[in-house]
Parts: C-alpha cells; sequence; structure tokens
C-alpha cells in the first residue's frame, strides 16, 4: 500500500445474488483530492460506494478496504463514519417531520444554529427558508441533495462518497455543489465522486475508469475522459457482468 | 406541597416556566384540587371538586376571539392515584379559542387519569386543543380519554394529541365527532409506546353535512414488546363531504402494530380516501444517519421523533 493513500481497495470481489458485481477490483485513493469513478450505467459504480460504506447488503466480499491503513471490512455504517467515511446517496433520503435543522445537527461536530445556517449558505440555500421545513416529500430532491451536502459540510469527514452528485439538479444547483465540493477539498478532505458525467468528471483531479466491476483504466481527468468518449460511450457492450 | 409549591412542580415537570402573563388565561388542577384559575374577558370556567378529580364547565361566549392560547395544566405528582376529569366545552356562535393543555405524571406507577369531554362548537366557532402527555419511565398510568365533539355549521375543530415523553403505559382513546353542514374537524394522535405498553386509539367522525369536512390522522411508533391497535372510521353522509384517514405506525423490535382505517360513504357526491402504513424504520433514512455516524438506536430516535413530531403532521 502506498503510504499517500486514505483508501484502499484490495482485489474485491462481490456477488449480488448470483451476479457478479466487483470482480478483484482494486484501487488506491490519495488524501485531499477529487478522484471519480467513471463507467456506463451497470459498471459497479454505486455498488462500489455502497461497498465501502457498508450499507446492508453489501458486506458480504472478499478482498479488503483498508482506510487510514487499517482495515474497515468488518465495521458497521456508523463505525466507518466515525472513522470519518460518509456517502451522499443520488437519491436522498426523506425524513417525515424531521427538520433541516435536526438532520444537519445530527452528524455535525459543532452543531450550532451558526454552523448549520453556514452550511445551508455554502450549499446555496436560505437558512430562513430551509432550517425549519422538514426534509420531506415537500423538498425536491435537487434541495434534499444539496441539504445532504449541508450535513456532510458540517460533520466534517476524512471521506465523502458522492454517488451521482449531478442527478436530478439543474445547472445553477449544480454549482453550488460543485462549489461545496471545493471548499470540502480546501479543508482537507477527501472526495470520491460516482459518476457517468462527463461535467462531474471535469471536476475531478483523478479518476478511474470501471466497467463489468473491473478497473478498466485510471490516470488524469484528460486521459479516462478521452478513454471514456471514444471507447465507453459509443461501445455497445451491454455491461452484463459475468454468471458465476 | 403547599399550592403554589404544587403549580410550580406541575409545570416543571413539563420544562416551562408558570403562566404569569395577565393576558393569558390558565387552570392548574392537581388530583381533584383546582389551584390557580386565571380567566379573560368572554372566557367563563367553573369548576368542582369531586371524590377521584373535578367536573369542569369551559365556556367561550359568543363572538369572543381569545388571542392568546389558554393554558391548562392537569396532573399529579405522587406515584399512586387517580385523577378523573369531566370538561363541559362550549364554544359560542363566532367564537375562536385554543387551548394548550398539558397532562403531566412524571412519577407515575400507578395512577389512573380519565377525561371525560363533551365538546359542543357554535356556529362559525374555531377550537384548536392542543394536549401534550408527559409521563415517567415506569408506564405505570392508564390514561382513558373519552370525547364526544358536535360541529355546527361552519365550526372548524383541530385537536393534535401527542405522548412521547416517557412510557405511555396503556392509553385507550375513544373519541366520536359529529360534523354539520361546511364545518371543519382535523384530529391528530401522535404516540410513542415501549417496553410493554399498550396504545387503543377509537376514533370515529360523521360527516353528516353538505361540505363537511373531516381528517383523521394518527402516527404511532412502538418499539419492544409494545402493542398498538388503532381503528379510525370516518363516515361521509352527505354531498360534498370530504374525509381523510391517515394511519402510520413504526414498528421496532418485538412490537406489534395493527391499523384499521374505515371509511363509509352514504352520498355519491361525498368523497373520503384512506391510507394506511405500517413498518420498521426505511433502511436509507436509518443508513443516511448512521453514516453521519449515530449510532443504530440513535437514528432510529430521531427518525421516529421527526415522525411523531408536530412537523410531521402540520394541520
Amino acid at each position: 500500500m502506498s503510504q499517500k493513500s486514505i483508501l484502499e481497495i484490495k482485489d474485491l470481489v462481490l456477488n449480488l445474488g448470483e451476479k457478479r458485481i466487483l470482480d478483484h477490483l482494486s484501487l488506491e485513493i490519495w488524501p485531499g483530492h477529487i478522484h471519480a469513478v467513471v463507467g456506463p450505467n451497470g459498471a459497479g459504480k454505486s455498488t462500489l460506494a455502497n461497498t465501502i460504506m457498508g450499507l446492508k447488503g453489501y458486506l458480504d466480499f472478499d478482498g479488503d478496504i483498508l482506510f487510514t491503513k487499517k482495515t474497515v471490512k468488518e465495521f458497521s455504517v456508523d463505525e466507518r463514519a466515525r472513522q470519518g467515511i460518509t456517502m451522499a446517496w443520488q437519491e436522498p433520503a426523506r425524513y417525515e417531520g424531521l427538520t433541516v435543522r435536526s438532520f444537519i445537527r445530527a452528524g455535525a461536530d459543532d452543531k450550532s444554529e451558526q454552523n448549520c445556517r453556514h452550511a445551508l449558505e455554502l450549499v446555496g440555500l436560505d437558512p430562513k427558508t430551509y432550517l425549519s421545513r422538514a426534509v420531506d416529500r415537500t423538498l425536491s430532491g435537487g434541495e434534499r441533495k444539496r441539504i445532504e451536502l449541508a450535513s456532510i459540510l458540517t460533520m466534517e469527514p476524512k471521506l465523502v462518497l458522492m454517488d451521482e452528485p449531478d442527478s436530478g439538479i439543474d445547472v445553477e444547483a449544480l454549482e453550488k455543489i460543485f462549489d461545496a465540493i471545493q471548499y470540502l477539498k480546501n479543508k482537507g478532505t477527501t472526495i470520491l465522486l460516482i459518476t457517468h458525467s462527463t461535467t462531474v468528471l471535469e471536476k475531478a483531479d483523478h479518476a478511474f475508469l470501471i466497467c463489468c466491476g473491473q478497473l478498466i483504466e485510471k490516470g488524469s481527468v484528460d486521459k479516462i475522459m478521452q478513454y471514456f468518449g471514444q471507447k465507453c460511450i459509443p461501445c455497445d457492450h451491454k455491461n452484463e457482468p459475468k454468471t458465476e | 406541597m403547599n399550592r403554589d409549591q404544587l403549580i410550580n412542580a406541575l409545570y416543571e415537570s413539563i420544562g416551562e416556566a408558570c403562566v404569569t402573563d395577565p393576558g393569558i388565561a390558565h387552570i392548574e388542577i392537581h388530583a381533584n384540587k383546582v389551584l390557580g384559575v386565571h380567566l379573560v374577558e368572554g372566557l367563563e370556567i367553573e369548576a368542582d371538586e369531586l371524590k377521584d378529580g373535578i367536573r369542569a364547565t369551559l365556556v367561550v361566549k359568543k363572538n369572543t376571539k381569545i388571542d392568546q392560547p389558554v393554558r391548562i395544566c392537569f396532573g399529579l405528582m405522587q406515584k399512586t392515584g387517580i385523577q378523573k376529569i369531566d370538561m363541559n366545552i362550549r364554544l359560542e356562535e363566532n367564537a375562536r379559542v385554543a387551548i394548550m393543555a398539558s397532562c403531566t405524571f412524571p412519577n407515575a406507577e400507578e395512577i389512573v387519569h380519565t377525561m371525560d369531554a363533551d365538546i359542543d362548537i357554535g356556529k362559525n366557532a374555531e377550537y384548536i386543543y392542543l394536549e401534550r402527555h408527559v409521563h415517567g419511565t415506569e408506564g405505570g398510568i392508564n390514561v382513558v380519554p373519552k370525547a364526544k365533539i358536535h360541529l355546527h355549521e361552519g365550526a372548524k375543530f383541530r385537536t393534535d394529541f401527542e405522548l412521547i415523553k416517557g412510557r405511555c403505559g396503556k392509553i385507550d382513546i375513544d373519541y366520536e365527532a359529529d360534523c354539520e353542514r361546511n364545518s371543519y374537524l382535523d384530529m391528530v394522535a401522535r404516540i410513542s409506546g415501549r417496553a410493554d405498553d399498550r396504545i387503543l386509539i377509537n376514533e370515529r367522525a360523521t360527516l353528516r353535512g353538505d361540505g363537511a369536512h373531516g381528517v383523521l390522522r394518527t402516527s404511532i411508533a412502538v418499539r419492544d414488546r409494545a402493542k398498538a391497535e388503532i381503528k379510525n372510521t370516518l363516515v361521509a353522509t352527505a354531498p360534498n363531504a370530504r374525509g381523510h384517514v391517515d394511519c402510520k405506525e413504526v414498528v421496532q423490535g418485538e412490537a406489534i402494530a395493527n391499523a384499521i382505517p374505515i371509511v363509509e360513504v352514504h352520498h355519491p357526491k361525498a368523497h373520503v380516501t384512506h391510507e394506511a402504513s405500517i413498518g420498521s424504520v426505511d433502511s436509507k433514512q436509518l443508513e443516511t444517519l448512521m453514516s453521519r455516524g449515530l449510532s443504530e438506536d440513535e437514528a432510529t430516535d430521531l427518525i421516529i421523533e421527526g415522525l411523531l413530531s408536530p412537523e410531521g403532521q402540520p394541520f
């Protein structure tokens, strides 16, 4: 393992049912950078994020996940979070009755009102309008995505897994999300973007290309962008994972 | 404890200060003693002490609009006892009042608290009644609130029953409402049960007047070995009556919940809907909060707190 790695995925093999979703996948994430995992639909990108976070249904795998040089394989989601890993979902959860204030405070180190307000402002939402609202169906998916990101900002994690940060987001809101990602980076947080969007990929410092659960290529964003655009997007590969 | 100490203890147990604002009407009742009464213009309260409780009549006079919510604090500070409350509430035509009632039994080990209310809401009158219970951690309490409510033409009635703090013990709610033309009824119950608590709710409303509206909503969380049985019935017999029944129950551990929303429509121009959900806490909700470092129990508590909060049941 490189001295520089904050996260190392070692020969990860994960099956869901009869299907192999991650197939001997290995990669290293360096601290303080924005990394992107790109690949077509069904490549295993979200599965990778879910497995790193330790979500239910993604715990039974071969290989290992090392975070700050220690295995987190046996850790629950909250134990991983307390180590410094967190995640932003492609479609954030809704909570009836739970206010934005309570949601943001839940994971915050600094639970002050000022900190909650600051986090909302960073994602472009007016605290006066949002703090007392519930994180429920009255908020759009884009609003919930930004509120979720605000909660991550107050948590000050070491590593953020962001699954499809642009999904369901308008152009203006996406800029605010990119600003918040940059803010996290400036604070020393490592970001792993899960995406199939070249717009999101452009924001990364470094990228990995995966397909059928395997690492196809890694390197600079330009290199991966070229490969992705020229070989993946036109590819008629059906991304059907191997059957055991 | 003397009278003032008891009043202080009642308010302290619900985490609030005694009411001192002369513009706010209030009444404090401990066991079968009326400790304090302060009225405002247009509001009349008469109370008689009974052997195990009190009988009270509350009247809001015609055209009286009481701006500040009236505070009522009921309770028993001791561990055992009985408190029976017979309430006769009458809002005359065009009257308006909101009552914030707190029922506090912080040390309950073997307590029975019953409430028999007869509520008559006059033509175009508006009555809001928020009842919050604060119980101890032992669960030795039996709460039996019963109410018969009559809404005259154009009347509005909104009630919100909250029992979230402490063990609910055994609670048996039985409310019946009768709604005349163009009246509006909204009844909400939010209750959390744990250990071997028992929750029984039986609410019935009849929308018998043209254009009457009614909503019956319950949000219940049961954990451990607690049990909940909810039966909400909405009957519409008039044209343009509109109603909805909504039961939400979250079940954890070995708890058991059942919900029966019943809708009956006796007129082709009436429309009543219902919705019931019983389930555990959603895994995405849970994992999102756990990914912020909350333990599973902490995350569950926060999700249930939200579900049972007033924000989860906006009027």
